[in-house]
């Protein structure tokens, strides 16, 4: 094995505890936005898709790259944008119970 | 050492690595979700830009031309679909981020395999798991999607020795795998690729519509996983990370749904729930039982000299986008002084969360909404019920009948309450598939009709009586 899979394996192994600490305490109003925030944070592997279209010399690793960078794109812009859509509603809804208080 | 560039894109990964840990904290808060969400975004933001500084790439045009279109798709989707179909969307996006991962995977393999470079066993493993998980999740995703946009019946589908060619599939896509590793080459990848592209397909099928938050949320993590193993086929940190963190905070929150229905992950995905057995239940309960329909002018002189109401949303109002029609009855109630609540079951709708999000858009007042522990002891002295759409999550069978389906699943005690109005597109079973006693009791009143009608013609009636 080499020293660089080893590395990769630790890190795998820590971002596992990371990910089960960091939302283990979410209410459930938020598992939606939730899944979708995460939803779009996993678009990162477009980042691969970059590495693959950036670098590709035959048509099949260009078509396969295009394509990849085309569905990671639209899992990222829109995995964001309709996550900030959802939370949007959050906001206005503080503001509603403020305006319930002050009445 | 790393030379300059490479720094560069190595410390950028490491603050957007930070960032999105950041932002997933923040998410799980409501008063800094928002902020969590962006600071993810900018993660992103950053990572990528780092990436185009790799030496790796020398050509720009496709990776530019792919992520206009990319983006354009993904924010026109994003901002035009309504709040009612938010579920079905995480599902699209989730499975282009699976395609995306199996795409790579694919596309690194063929590029190893043509310049002739010595491929580990490591770095294959990564590249069939990574290629046969993305596949998975890309095409489970889209029949998740169709099932919940309603192209794809929402029951469970079903045929003669369903689960031995699943198993087959499961064993021809491991077999190939394994040729994969051994230097069975592109063809064989190839091969894995279909395979587990009708395997997604196939195990999505079988499932029911009211499990689809469930598969959308291992689905998520799925991708998530995928997304790492492409970081392991690549040599690139940032991926691991961020598709680690995705692929365990995705599971934890399955855990959290799962727990809610009362079910096990392994009932949801090979129960086939609702379609075996409940046939046969549903049409012997049937027999000699009868419906008590109502009209919109008797629901509206029961809700109007009510002391106390109780709203209980489920799919049926998010199906209608009455979730503003339902906010105004209730605020005209409560100039007549009737107390009015609704009760939250944890997995009304399609998705956890699902009814307080569109409660939320229609600015309903956060006190209002009840969770089911904090109502479940209100219903005996609670006048009328309206339960506007739900159905799995109001069934007493859950509670009284051993050997319902989905006996053991927490629900909305709405049956003890003094009356009870149930406003139903038509005697359709819900999700689960299986039939509702709670139509059939005594103090149980029908509206049928399509919840958003049915709803603006009872606050007419209302403004009369």
């Amino acid at each position: 094995m080499s020293q660089e899979l080893v590395l990769g394996i630790y890190v795998f192994i820590m971002a596992i505890f990371v990910g089960f600490e960091v939302i283990s305490r979410v209410p459930s109003v938020l598992h939606t936005p939730l899944m979708s925030g995460t939803n779009a944070i996993h678009g990162i592997v477009v980042l691969g898709a970059f590495l693959v279209a950036g670098s590709a010399d035959t048509p099949l690793l260009h078509a396969l790259g295009f394509i990849a960078v085309v569905f990671g794109a639209a899992n990222v812009f829109g995995g964001f944008v309709v996550t900030d859509r959802m939370l949007e509603m959050f906001k206005k809804r503080e503001a509603a119970a403020g305006e319930k208080k002050d009445a | 050492m790393l030379d300059l560039r490479a720094s560069v894109i190595a410390l950028s990964y490491i603050v957007a690595a930070v960032l999105f840990i950041f932002g997933l904290k923040q998410l799980s808060s409501p008063s800094t979700a928002r902020s969590g969400n962006r600071l993810a975004a900018i993660g992103m933001a950053l990572a990528l830009g780092a990436t185009l500084l790799d030496r790796q790439i020398i050509s720009f045009w496709n990776i530019a031309l792919g992520t206009l279109i990319g983006a354009v798709m993904g924010v026109y989707f994003a901002r035009t679909v309504q709040m009612t179909a938010m579920p079905q969307m995480v599902a699209l996006f989730n499975g282009m981020g699976g395609a995306t991962a199996a795409l790579v995977s694919v596309a690194e393999f063929i590029r190893l395999t043509r310049v002739g470079a010595p491929i580990s066993v490591g770095e294959a493993t990564s590249i069939v798991l990574g290629t046969a998980i993305g596949a998975i999740s890309f095409t489970g995703s889209i029949i998740a999607f169709g099932k919940l946009q309603e192209i794809l019946p929402g029951k469970p589908l079903q045929f003669p020795l369903q689960r031995l060619i699943n198993g087959l599939i499961l064993l021809a896509v491991i077999a190939l795998g394994v040729m994969v590793v051994m230097g069975g080459g592109s063809p064989a990848l190839w091969m894995l690729f279909a395979a587990a592209l009708l395997l997604g397909a196939m195990f999505v099928l079988p499932i029911g519509g009211g499990d689809m938050p469930v598969v959308i949320s291992i689905l998520n993590s799925l991708t998530g996983l995928a997304a790492a193993l492409t970081g392991f086929v690549l040599h690139n940190q940032m991926l691991v990370v961020a598709g680690v963190l995705v692929g365990a905070s995705g599971t934890l929150l399955t855990l959290l749904m799962s727990t809610a229905m009362n079910r096990s992950v392994a009932n949801v995905l090979f129960g086939a729930f609702g379609a075996a057995g409940s046939d046969t239940a549903a049409a012997a309960t049937a027999v000699g039982r009868t419906v008590r329909q109502t009209t919109s002018e008797d629901t509206a002189i029961a809700l109007a000299y009510a002391r106390t109401v109780v709203i209980v949303p489920g799919y049926g109002l998010a199906v209608a986008e009455a979730q503003h029609t339902v906010r105004e009855l209730a605020t005209d109630l409560e100039k007549r002084g009737v107390n009015v609540k609704y009760a939250i079951h944890p997995v009304a709708g399609r998705m956890p969360g699902h009814m307080n999000v569109l409660l939320a858009e229609a600015n309903v007042p956060y006190d209002q909404l009840l969770e089911m522990d904090q109502v479940n002891g209100e219903f005996p002295q609670t006048d009328v019920v309206l339960v506007v759409g739900a159905n799995d999550v109001v069934n007493p069978a859950a509670r009284d009948d051993p050997s319902s389906p989905i006996y053991g699943m927490p629900i909305l005690d709405v049956d003890r309450a003094r009356n009870i109005i149930v406003l139903k597109r038509s005697m359709g079973h819900g999700f689960a598939g299986i039939d509702n006693a709670l139509f059939y009791h005594e103090k149980t009143r029908m509206l049928f009709g399509d919840a958003r009608q049915s709803l603006t013609q009872v606050g007419q009636a209302l403004k009369t009586a």
